[in-house]
């Protein structure tokens, strides 16, 4: 253990490890701290200065959040040459910032506001910085909005992106008053590397980074009789939604989600999962097809290892940054594009509707999703697939608006047709969980046998870890796939795209070498979305996790070629895994992007 | 208090014929024998923030790890300071002896010159003596190396963690501090930051001892320094005194001999109005300096002073911390509203006290020090700014 610190703070004693900051010493007497520029997520900044703290017989206060507890320190968090500072810096930060709370996006949702009620900040004591700085909001991108009058520069995003994410689309340039946050020579945030992962929205404190909403559209589409609304939802959403509506992180409420999106009025609720399963019988074929090409066919153009390819913020970051390894990517569609083709081939037919009076909606954990729904690619169906892609919050917002009390809700359950998943499609809401499901497919249908963990549960693919590695050794293979017979198959899994810059770094450069990639953009993976509830935290995406695999655990079909629908879909529609029909709709390829 | 006659003298610039042989001194030495007598001297930096310098070398020495680096801090940024240009340009071998200096005490091999973008035209005269003094290195067997990196333009970048993170390639942020360059500098190393007359003092001591050292000045503000005097003056340049003077024997001698204010320390300073002359001594006993000295005649408006000063903030401000990046905006934005009459003069008042939270609550010495000008200006010529 290391060595213990022993300090005051408000003259009450508290001992700390050595290295914890006052901050935190502050949190174990449950005194809190305002901060700002602070997130347990990144490194930290120590440039907003709310969390200044006075250290006794020193004349500047300090940052709470950036100095290290040292023994015999008397801190005082709320004496009045604290309060002082606080409250001016709070003023100051008012006024640069377009507060005009009763018409933001995040009102009450907003880190500052909170901090202004706090303190109660009444009349504006500085003079308006806003006005005369004449700024625009950026609306390019189909995934996030980004409005400088709100910014209060504590460059979470900034930090966000070139930390966690190693895009760094966003960075901050001037100097002075000039200050501010841009992309690359402030152009349009839909022209430059940005990945519309989103999670430098989940990170902002205020407004100045939100998703482009579609609420108004869908209450649109809902309402115009001649429509037929179908809405899909990713399994992440399930354990994140209850946090907005009044439950705690971690709670499951895939039923009353069900029943809510029925009270909206959704003509159809369906379920992304159903095309998750799908997802890991094309691309799991889709693995075994290339393996034996290299492996039997000696056919040297069959890139290796393959990358699984539903993260829309992975795809654009390959797309940007490692665009020699775009061959290495699974062709397969996301689940969301794949539900989007069929609900207007597929579905259609089958409810006998055209499909242009139809409208596909989707809830994602997601903002990328908004961009991918947009793509060019995304048009199989002959029509957009995906109309409009709304984030847990939004569903959220939507819910409120409609009067919902969405805790007394009974539980319901999809609609049958496209509705029917597999606890292997919900832990696509985990990082590791595509693998894990690809897996329990893959070694049954090679050797007709579980894949040999306790309980289905594949635990080393599991867990927080930024890159995870594992192998599985194939033995007593069936006959059809006696080229496998020993063979080691080595898997690797990275979420947030640093830990995947990483990973594709070692690949590209040959040091590392594997057969099957996972990789998905955010951290923890969809449940850690950009798109999900405001906060998310280290601590709120281990909830969410637990009860995503608690979800699996539920369900009686844990496996993906097991779920019926699955199999009724290839006998009336597709006919096969990588048939000629799937080719065409529910697999593309990406292209190359500039990288600035 | 102890106080000094104003008395010119001349350590700095004398004709720098024994660098190599003071070189040599220290290191037949113990190297913890020089810091003490670094220490005794009592250096302070002359950089403007005055820290010991001894303590900062025995910090680095004892700081753990093999690779160590040394920086000389030629940015020269601070308005009013032109005296580390004339000391690269006049005495170079001096500074870089004492970057070697520092570097075999605390055991560093590699030492980088920061220098400011606009000096580049010493350059040529700077590297012909690294290369001179790489050959006479190698002949007293003392492996240094010197290096040469250019500052673009931001003052904030002679903040020294600032000044690091543009070395490494980075925005001119300062770092929070702890952890100090001393542990974590440059590439994470523990590094000595230094003024270019630092450097000099250091050789100086080296050579004469602090004993004979400690004659000049005062208890608190040991030695001599070099004064960039400017303004309204009867004789402007850079002179090399004494410290513990006061003020009034300063303006005796350099004033216009109608100076009503003296700017001590550049932008970052005090301003010192004609009636506290006499009780203010040069010194970190009195008002400290980096060396700017800006003599104002009762030719001058103190409210276009201000104004430009905080012009001056409200652009150099790296902008990353909120009280420095508003704070200098609001000071600005609040003396020119008070003199247009759209705010009443009880307006100043609430600006004096987020002066005072901008002095405690920045993240560096740039913001800590914008109430300094603001807060002695509005003090003694509150009508000029009002009227
Ligand atoms: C905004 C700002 C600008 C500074 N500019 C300089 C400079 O140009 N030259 C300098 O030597 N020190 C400058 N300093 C002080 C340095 O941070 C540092 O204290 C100094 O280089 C240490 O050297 P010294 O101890 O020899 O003075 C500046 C400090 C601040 C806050
Ligand atoms: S005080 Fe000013 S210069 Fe220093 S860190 Fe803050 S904003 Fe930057």
């Amino acid at each position: 253990m290391s060595k213990m610190i022993n300090l005051t703070i408000n003259n009450m004693p508290v001992s700390v490890e050595e290295g914890t900051t006052i901050l935190e010493a502050a949190k174990k007497l449950s005194i809190s701290i305002p901060t700002l520029c602070y997130h347990e997520d990144l490194c930290v900044a120590g440039n907003c200065r709310v969390c200044v703290v006075e250290l006794v017989g020193m004349r500047t206060l300090q940052a709470s959040c950036a100095v290290p507890a040292r023994d015999n320190m008397q801190i005082l968090t709320n004496s009045m040459k604290v309060r002082q500072a606080r409250r001016h810096i709070i003023e100051l930060l008012l006024s640069e910032h377009n507060a005009d709370c009763t018409k933001c996006y995040k009102n009450g949702n907003c880190e500052l506001q909170e901090l202004s009620n706090e303190y109660r900040i009444g009349n504006r004591l500085f003079a308006d910085l806003v006005t005369e700085k004449n700024y625009t909001i950026d609306q390019s991108s189909p995934s996030i909005m980004k409005d400088d009058s709100k910014c209060i520069r504590c460059q979470r995003c900034v930090r966000t992106c070139s930390e966690l994410q190693a895009v760094s689309a966003l960075a901050v340039s001037g100097k002075g008053n000039h200050m501010k946050i841009s992309s690359f020579y402030d152009h349009p945030m839909h022209e430059v590397v940005c990945t519309n992962c989103g999670q430098c929205i989940n990170r902002c404190p205020t407004g100045a980074l939100i998703e482009r909403n579609y609420i108004d559209e869908v209450w649109e589409a809902i309402y115009n009789p001649n429509k037929h609304v179908v809405v899909q939802t990713a399994p992440a959403v399930r354990v994140a939604l209850g946090e907005e509506l009044g439950y705690d992180p971690g709670e499951r409420v895939t039923g009353k989600m069900v029943a809510a999106l029925r009270r909206l009025g959704f003509d159809s609720v369906l379920d992304t999962d159903f095309t998750a399963d799908l997802t890991i019988m094309e691309e799991g074929t889709e693995l075994l097809t290339r393996l034996k090409k290299a492996l039997v066919d000696g056919d040297t153009s069959v890139s290796l290892p393959m990358f699984t390819s539903c993260s829309p913020g992975w795809i654009k970051f390959i797309e940007h940054m490692f665009p020699e390894l775009l061959p290495n990517l699974s062709t397969c569609k996301s689940p969301q594009q794949m539900f989007g083709t069929l609900a207007k081939t597929y579905y259609a037919q089958r409810k006998n509707i055209d499909p242009k009076d139809m409208v596909s909606i989707s809830i994602m954990p997601c903002t990328a999703k908004k961009f991918e729904s947009v793509r060019p690619e995304m048009r199989d169906s002959g029509f957009q697939d995906v109309d409009y892609v709304l984030t847990t919050r939004e569903l959220a917002i939507m819910i409120k608006q409609a009067g919902i009390n969405f805790m007394q809700l009974e539980d319901d359950k999809y609609d049958r047709f496209m509705g029917d998943s597999s606890g292997a499609a919900v832990i696509f809401g985990a990082t590791g969980g595509v693998m894990e499901a690809a897996l329990r497919t893959a070694y049954e249908l090679v050797t007709g046998r579980e894949v040999p963990f306790a309980n289905l549960n594949i635990t080393p693919v599991r867990g927080m870890e930024g890159v995870k590695e594992a192998s599985i050794k194939i033995e007593n293979v069936k006959a059809d796939w006696s080229f496998l017979e020993g063979a080691e198959l080595k898997v690797a899994i990275a979420h947030g795209l640093t830990n995947a810059k990483k990973l594709m770094t070692a690949i590209r450069d040959g040091k590392a070498s594997y057969h099957f990639v996972e990789v998905m953009a955010c951290p923890g993976g969809c449940l850690g979305g950009g798109g999900q509830p405001i906060p998310t935290s280290p601590e709120i995406r281990k909830k969410r996790t637990e009860a995503i695999y608690a979800e699996d655990e539920g369900l009686p079909i844990r496996k993906s070629h097991e779920n019926p629908e699955v199999a009724a879909i290839y006998a009336d529609f597709l006919s096969e895994p990588l048939g000629h029909k799937s080719h065409e709709l529910l697999h593309t390829h990406y292209k190359a992007r500039k990288r600035y | 208090m102890e106080t000094k006659k104003l008395s010119r003298v001349d350590y700095i610039f004398k004709p720098e014929t024994n660098c190599i042989d003071t070189l040599k001194k220290v290191m037949t030495m113990e190297k913890e024998e020089f810091i003490l007598e670094l220490i005794d001297s009592g250096l302070k930096g002359r950089g403007g923030a005055g820290f010991l310098t001894g303590l900062k070398w025995k910090l680095a020495a004892e700081a753990a790890g093999d690779v160590k680096y040394v920086i000389c801090n030629a940015d020269e940024g601070e308005p009013g300071t032109f005296k580390d240009r004339e000391i690269l340009d006049r005495v170079p071998y001096k500074v870089l002896c004492g970057m070697a200096l520092c570097g075999y005490i605390v055991g560093a091999r590699e030492g980088f010159i920061y220098l400011r973008a606009e000096y580049r035209f010493l350059v040529p005269k700077l590297r012909k003596a690294i290369a001179d003094l790489n050959v006479e290195f190698l002949k007293i067997g003392l492996t240094f190396s010197i290096d040469i990196r250019f500052g673009s333009g931001a003052y904030v970048c002679g903040e020294e963690t600032a000044l690091i993170e543009s070395m490494e390639g980075k925005r001119g942020e300062p770092r929070n501090k702890p952890p100090y360059p001393v542990t974590e500098g440059y590439l994470g190393k523990p590094t000595v930051v230094n003024n270019v007359e630092t450097f000099v003092n250091c050789v100086i001591i080296a050579g004469i001892g602090h004993q004979e050292y400690k004659k000049f000045g005062t208890d608190n503000s040991r030695g001599f320094k070099l004064f960039s005097v400017s303004g309204d003056c009867s004789k402007e340049g850079v002179y090399e005194l004494e410290l513990g003077m006061s003020l009034q024997d300063f303006v005796d001698e350099f004033g216009d001999g109608d100076t009503k204010a003296v700017q001590v320390g550049g932008a970052s300073g005090f301003c010192v109005p004609r009636k506290k002359f006499p009780d203010t001594i040069i010194g970190f006993e009195g008002i400290p300096t980096g060396g700017s000295m800006k003599i104002f005649n009762s030719s001058r408006s103190m409210y276009n002073v201000l104004h430009n000063y905080l012009e001056f903030f409200e652009e150099e401000s790296c902008g990353q911390c909120s009280p420095c990046r508003v704070g200098c905006q609001q000071l600005l934005k609040g003396i020119v509203a008070v003199k247009r009459r759209e705010k009443s003069s009880p307006y100043l008042d609430e600006l004096m006290k987020l002066a005072e939270t901008m002095k405690v609550a920045s993240k560096c010495g740039l913001g800590q020090s914008v109430g300094n000008a603001f807060v002695s200006i509005i003090e003694n010529f509150r009508e000029e700014i009002v009227y």
